[in-house]
């Protein structure tokens, strides 16, 4: 293996693990707050309301954490139940566009302003592209 | 700044270890399940943790941040966004694996825009497509990924409008 590769992969590592603190930090916090927030308990948050379950979609995709795919298990279940496709979208969205409780690393490594600003976007955004998919999707 | 950053890890490892302790004074199954969880996502990020160390390791040999930097920030807004849309994309694994490399990429000059694309692009999973046909059906998934992508340039906007007025 030639110097510069052998350096480029020491110094990588080496950055690797001046973060492990972080990741191991997230990822057990990221555990125990699904543990200590059950899936189940989603369905019985919305109240019918559209524009009110949008926002709790939104809030609850927000602090949540996972797979995608848990998410889409989840906003099946939620349409099933009879909740508006609007919300369940929200709720999609939020999920892998906010992330609340990884905010404090997002804001350790790209900066306080940015992690705030950003997510504050993405949240709203949620809502917007929520309602521009289930408009297009009746039009089209 | 270094030495703040090293304490801010720290603490946040510690308020993670005491929340542990803390769950585990009112039920004991709580952070039991919980590090269980923790450790079976640890082994299943092993391949992401080497993936991003790959990246960082061949960016690193390869190409000079700097030189990208400069180049991508001297691109038309188009052009830099569908790089960060497709770096996006591409990426896998949770976001906050791929924090430190863009944090890298910022420190060498990459505008905030561009990686909010980046972070927002991500939502758009390639590979869990089929999933979410299976449950949404084809016609949603099309709709909604595309009005993601749409979202994610205006974000870029926005960012970069905050960005020329010091807000960020």
């Amino acid at each position: 293996m030639n110097k510069k590769l052998l350096s480029s992969l020491k110094k990588s590592v080496r950055e690797l693990l001046s973060m492990i603190e972080l990741l191991l930090g997230t990822i057990f916090l990221l555990s125990l707050v699904s543990i200590l927030v059950p899936k189940e308990k989603y369905t019985s948050i919305f109240g019918g309301n559209h524009a009110v379950d949008s926002i709790i979609g939104s809030i609850l995709g927000s602090v949540s954490i996972g797979s995608p795919v848990v998410s889409y298990i989840i906003g099946g279940e939620l349409l099933n139940r009879g909740i508006s496709l609007i919300a369940v979208t929200s709720f999609l969205v939020a999920w892998v566009t906010v992330g609340l409780i990884q905010l404090p690393v997002e804001a350790a490594f790209l900066g306080r302003k940015f992690a705030i600003i950003r997510n504050l976007i993405s949240f709203l955004f949620s809502m917007i592209v929520a309602v521009t998919t289930v408009i297009l999707l009746g039009l089209i | 700044m270094k030495k703040k950053n090293i304490l801010f890890r720290r603490s946040f490892l510690f308020i993670v270890v005491m929340a542990y302790l803390i769950t585990g004074f009112f039920d004991t199954d709580i952070p039991v399940k919980a590090a269980k969880l923790s450790l079976g996502t640890l082994i299943r990020l092993i391949p992401v943790f080497l993936l991003v160390l790959f990246f960082m390791a061949l960016f690193d040999y390869f190409i000079n941040i700097l030189e990208v930097a400069k180049k991508i920030n001297k691109t038309s807004g188009v052009k830099r966004y569908l790089i960060a849309m497709i770096g996006g994309l591409i990426s896998s694994g949770p976001v906050y694996m791929w924090y430190p490399l863009l944090k890298e990429m910022r420190d060498k000059g990459i505008g905030c825009d561009s990686i909010a694309v980046f972070i927002y692009c991500r939502s758009i999973k390639p590979p869990l497509i089929p999933i979410m046909i299976f449950y949404f059906g084809l016609k949603y998934t099309i709709i909604l990924s595309f009005v993601i992508a749409i979202m994610s340039i205006i974000q870029g906007i926005i960012m970069m409008e905050l960005e020329k007025i010091n807000v960020l």
